[in-house]
């Protein structure tokens, strides 16, 4: 029986020729990722238990994203334990105010993680790198701290669901769509426990920007992580950014997958999670009796420089609907500075659009955009729980940024084509 | 190994988010993060729960955020044990890492009520609900996870392993 890609990096990862589903392993990691939020857990567990060195001070990063710049006093003394033990510790990928961008789109952008690797974050996003032929995944604190100290970690091994892709996007359709679609036909525990693989002629279709958002998502369906086969894009991305060896894999022809789902890329229509669910998928058309108040443009699962730039052109020489508050967060400083460069800054100021410095802040409720009682959002993020953003009586539509620019003009959630 | 007390039941797809709200993520103590757990879902959770309670959720109990103040918030308000239908992957790896027991059992998970006196014993994963007259069977944690519990924790295993 042949193995997954996942399959064969987590055994390379252990040293072994081959690994089963179920079997449980230990593997070296390539990288360890944490927080502001999830580091100081770490640290105070790293502390707690006498560790006094790090394994490797260059294969640990810490991005000071989440509350930062630090909206209050507490989420200062967090930022500012992280960077003491970064200080003490040397650690050489610390990212702080100025440098640091939302973590899982500066990673791929500073050349952090690479085809092969194995990664684990202290943030469930951290499935993100799987766009890049990477195994990457969420952990919590306690296993951040473990991995600090010994550059290991304990895993047993999925089981894959096969995607296989196919056909071409349509205008105005992105990988978000993509995944909202996917995760509405599977559901939010349609991939418990379990590797997402994406393969088949209709990955080379996609972006790498596309691929980053929907191998994001992976755990809304709550999957240990999601991967693409790497192919020439992915590459060309990769080599213009990563300057050490790395190792792509791909699957055997009889790996063996737990099942395998057939997805027409060209069927895809504008799709949105209506609340509280992520699987609560409808088309952005059926929606247009949906008012809002906000739209957040942002994210680590949209906010990149192909966000901005849709989002761009559907606002250009155009304005924000009266009553809407629409907040644009570019993920990182190297997007910001794109975007300005492009033009979008002034587009979005013109069009009435607030732009941040990069941070998560209202995409968990933290800060920069909490919806009040009874209000209703579109957010390029990725989760639409109950009180994500704020009160727990506010709503959330998860949409492209194709969508939520449209819905900004409009003041109701708008299929992109429409405008 | 065991536990025994009042059960507080939640439903499907219970996420960390209204476990412990991000709004309490600025700080890290146990005692701070308690006193917020189930807020978003349950505002009297924390005027309820006793020490030694039980938590039972349906599936896919955890989802969501890799956030380990989820299970701190619940280990701390005096939870000694959740047991649901299916946990997110990252909940349950982080419950065991910081010594919340947690088991999977879908026939408990559907059987028990709100308010019901359950017992457990974790080395056979019986489910005992005094109230019903019931018995249900858990798997019992592998031998992996059994020494990490063991030893108070993921870090306090690695310790021992190596010797320190």
């Amino acid at each position: 029986m042949g193995m997954t890609m996942t399959q064969k990096i987590l055994a390379a990862g252990a040293g072994l020729d081959k690994v089963v589903p179920g079997q449980l392993i230990r593997v070296k990691l390539s990288l360890v990722l944490g927080n502001d939020i999830t580091t100081p857990v770490a640290i105070n567990e790293f502390e707690k238990n006498g560790f006094d060195g790090v394994f490797d001070k260059s294969k640990i990063a810490m991005v000071m994203d989440h509350f930062v710049p630090n909206k209050d006093i507490k989420a200062a003394q967090q930022t500012k334990q992280c960077r003491c033990f970064a200080c003490k510790y040397d650690i050489d990928n610390y990212f702080d105010v100025g440098e640091m961008g939302i973590e899982h789109a500066l990673l791929p952008e500073k050349g952090l993680v690479a085809p092969g690797d194995i990664v684990i974050g202290a943030d469930s996003h951290t499935c993100t790198y799987g766009a890049v032929g990477a195994f990457s995944t969420g952990v919590g604190s306690t296993d951040m701290a473990a991995g600090m100290a010994t550059g290991e970690a304990w895993f047993k091994v999925p089981e894959a669901i096969r995607f296989n892709l196919t056909g071409k996007l349509k205008p105005f359709v992105s990988g978000k769509d993509v995944i909202l679609y996917i995760i509405g036909k599977i559901g939010v525990d349609g991939a418990l426990y379990k590797s997402m693989e994406f393969t088949g002629p209709g990955v080379s279709e996609l972006s790498v920007d596309d691929r980053l958002c929907i191998a994001n998502m992976a755990i809304e369906a709550g999957a240990k992580n999601g991967i693409f086969e790497v192919d020439d894009q992915t590459l060309a991305y990769i080599n213009e950014r990563v300057h050490r060896e790395y190792k792509v894999y791909t699957p055997d022809e009889d790996a063996q997958y737990e099942r395998s789902i057939n997805i027409d890329l060209g069927m895809i229509e504008p799709t949105v999670a209506c609340p509280h669910l992520p699987e609560n998928t409808r088309d952005a058309s059926v929606l247009s009796d949906v008012k809002i108040d906000q739209v957040v443009i942002g994210s680590c699962t949209n906010g990149r420089i192909s966000d901005l730039r849709i989002a761009a052109e559907i606002l250009k020489g155009r304005h924000v609907a009266k009553g809407v508050r629409v907040i644009v967060i570019p993920a990182t400083p190297t997007i910001y500075r794109e975007a300005m460069k492009a033009g979008y800054i002034e587009t979005f100021m013109e069009a009435g659009c607030a732009v941040s410095t990069p941070t998560c802040g209202p995409c968990l409720g933290g800060y920069m955009g909490i919806l009040a009682e009874n209000e209703v959002a579109v957010a390029t993020t990725n989760r639409n729980f109950v009180g994500r953003m704020g009160h727990i009586s506010s709503k959330i539509y998860l949409a492209s940024p194709a969508v939520a620019a449209a819905s900004a003009l409009t003041g109701v959630i708008t299929d992109p084509r429409n405008i | 190994m065991n536990a025994k007390g009042t059960v507080h039941k939640y439903g499907n797809n219970i996420d960390t988010d209204v476990i412990i709200p991000a709004r309490y993520l600025n700080t890290a103590d146990h005692g701070e993060l308690a006193k917020h757990c189930m807020e978003d879902i349950d505002a009297q959770f924390v005027n309820k729960v006793q020490k030694g309670d039980i938590m039972v959720g349906g599936a896919n109990f955890g989802c969501g955020s890799s956030r380990e103040h989820a299970p701190i918030a619940i280990k701390a308000s005096g939870i000694d044990c959740v047991i649901a239908k299916s946990f997110a992957r990252i909940f349950y790896r982080n419950a065991i890492n910081i010594g919340l027991a947690i088991l999977e059992c879908p026939e408990a998970s559907e059987k028990i009520d709100d308010g019901n006196t359950v017992s457990i014993d974790f080395d056979t994963g019986i489910i005992y609900n005094e109230t019903k007259g019931e018995q249900y069977q858990a798997q019992p944690f592998p031998e992996f996870i059994k020494e990490i519990i063991a030893n108070n924790g993921l870090l306090n295993s690695i310790r021992k392993k190596a010797g320190v």
